[in-house]
């Protein structure tokens, strides 16, 4: 059963159009992502689930409820916003305490599952400091920890890795997967990075302009693409076109005297290729996998790139082109 | 009760950031301790009034001012709780919009009657305020001032978005406020426009039931400051939480 319904959601500011006729369903359990460039609609859409603003039109069930039941959606959520929302004045515990007590738990309750979600993010030993003295990290995993001190359901992450360090980003992730498989909550965050969506997301919709332009799983939207891309360096490139034949095999063509093998599966496919080579004694000098990323899948579906990264992007679709 | 429980979350934030800015209680009781000395003695070396020094008038008024202002910056803080970002985690919580303006509400009349007693303790201690049954009673107009105030801060925080924008508030309203409600010269021997604009201004109330309570001196009878204030006050929250209701979605 799905936890999130979202038919045709809309919002509009005036003239413009910030979410357009968007419709998804996200399943009990799933690490869900909406991936799309600033400004596309993700945080208005998150900001609309989380019933801090109201529809244009539209129909969204959450956990069950209706958006008008408001109360009852924001105990089965928690949230951890695109900006900073925690007091710096406060302690950790403080903040935890405060959350606990705004969810209406009781002192025990908070107490113990204050406890229990500060050793989810490691923060233990950093509870009973003030919040200014904290790291960027830190504080994006103190606010993970809040939003899941009331025992969400689903838990919303807007941007969680925004601005901070590669390092710091990656430890983040461990933790999103260790709540979801510990917790056994279902997660929908919001990114512009790929590299995020993809290590962390069950699915993923893509978004652009207010619109989901594709929604599926990573590999899925991966492989639509055509798939992985094998070039193989060898002299005898006809001959070994000619012998190879895996099922997985899409399509094979001569380039620059080169073997280059279209197939859904690159890494099943090498050893393959590389076993009928031998057989035949076709001598190959190298062998290059690339797998499509989902840069390429966004630049696919919206002829732009995600970032500003234009020269590596279009280099790589000239590429693709080429062949 | 949730509403109770929701309201003391919030005052209890506001209590707890209160004792954390220890160094701001100091502060924020400079300024009224130098109006007090240098304005009470400066004047009161000019000027008398019938019947009383000048410094002993004077000293209500400026419990009046500490709490004006401490209210005022409390509703304010509304401001730097929306760019800080702690806002949107209390407008998210399964709390009602009106127990948020509530708590604060309480929070900042907390704190100026914090400070609007330390204030009565400092006039004390230079012999300004005789120690009576008086300080007692004036809890009630400090409640009330500060109710009001709070309020219109929060108004005010809901119509700006940065704290660009306060100095002219400081101008324009706040000061108007404090020299208006007749904590530094009687009204009654002010021209009638200045008199009708101080009939209108809330702290004139407050004042004058400080006056009365602290020192004996009163121009209106005390229930008629109480009933003023406190429907000034129910007003000023009403208007207050729809401001600000407005201002969050």
């Amino acid at each position: 059963m799905s936890i999130i319904e979202v038919k045709n959601l809309t919002k509009k500011f005036g003239d413009f159009t910030a979410v357009s006729e968007v419709s998804f369903s996200i399943e009990e359990g799933e690490i869900f992502g909406l991936l799309g460039p600033n400004g596309a609609g993700k945080t208005t859409i998150i900001s609309i689930l989380s019933t801090i603003l109201k529809k244009t039109s539209g129909e969204v069930i959450i956990n069950g409820f209706n958006l008008e039941q408001e109360s009852d959606i924001r105990k089965s959520i928690g949230i951890v916003f695109q900006d900073p929302s925690l007091d710096d004045e406060l302690t950790g515990r403080e903040n935890l305490e405060m959350h606990g007590r705004l969810y209406h738990m009781n002192k025990d309750m908070i107490k113990s599952r204050m406890d229990e979600v500060l050793k989810l993010v490691d923060l233990e030993d950093k509870a009973k400091n003030q919040v200014k003295t904290y790291s960027g990290g830190m504080k994006r995993r103190l606010e993970i920890a809040r939003g899941l001190m009331h025992h969400p359901k689903i838990l919303f992450l807007d941007e969680p890795t925004l601005g901070l360090d590669p390092q710091t980003r990656r430890s983040i992730w461990d933790y999103i997967k260790k709540l979801n498989e510990n917790e056994k909550i279902t997660i929908i965050l919001t990114t512009h990075y790929m590299e995020e969506a993809d290590a962390l997301c069950n699915r993923i919709g893509i978004i652009d302009h207010g619109k989901i332009i594709a929604l599926d799983s990573p590999e899925k939207l991966k492989n639509s693409l055509g798939g992985d891309v094998v070039m193989l360096e060898t002299e005898e490139a006809e001959k070994l076109k000619e012998l190879v034949k895996c099922e997985s095999i899409k399509q094979s063509k001569i380039v620059n005297s080169c073997l280059m093998i279209t197939t859904t599966n690159g890494e099943k496919c090498i050893p393959e290729i590389i076993r009928i080579a031998n057989e035949n004694n076709i001598e190959i000098k190298s062998v290059n996998l690339e797998k499509p990323t989902l840069e390429d899948v966004f630049l696919h579906y919206t002829g732009r790139t995600i970032r500003d990264q234009e020269g590596s992007v279009l280099d790589r679709m000239r590429i693709r082109m080429r062949h | 009760m949730k509403i109770i429980n929701d309201i003391y979350t919030i005052w209890l934030r506001e209590m707890i950031r209160f004792v954390r800015a220890r160094s701001r209680i100091v502060s924020s009781l400079a300024m009224p301790v130098i109006w007090l000395i240098f304005i009470g003695v400066g004047l009161g070396s000019s000027f008398s009034l019938p019947g009383m020094n000048y410094i002993n008038f004077l000293a209500p008024g400026v419990v009046g001012m500490i709490i004006l202002f401490t209210s005022i910056f409390s509703g304010v803080s509304v401001i730097w709780d929306r760019q800080f970002g702690f806002l949107k985690e209390i407008l998210v919580a399964p709390v009602s919009r009106t127990s948020i303006v509530l708590g604060k509400t309480l929070g900042g009349a907390t704190v100026a009657l914090i400070n609007g007693f330390l204030m009565i303790f400092i006039s004390m201690a230079f012999g300004v305020i005789a120690p009576s049954i008086g300080i007692i009673t004036s809890i009630i107009f400090m409640i009330l001032a500060a109710m009001i105030f709070v309020a219109l801060g929060i108004i005010i925080a809901s119509r700006m978005k940065s704290m660009e924008g306060f100095q002219m508030v400081m101008s324009f309203l706040i000061m108007p406020i404090f020299f208006l409600s007749g904590g530094i010269f009687p009204i009654q021997n002010t021209p009638l426009w200045m008199q009708a604009i101080s009939h209108i201004d809330p702290l004139t109330y407050a004042v004058d039931g400080l006056r009365g309570t602290l020192v004996g001196v009163n121009v209106f009878p005390l229930w008629i400051d109480v009933t003023a204030l406190a429907a000034i006050a129910a007003v000023m929250i009403m208007i207050g939480s729809y401001m600000f209701k407005k201002s969050v979605l």
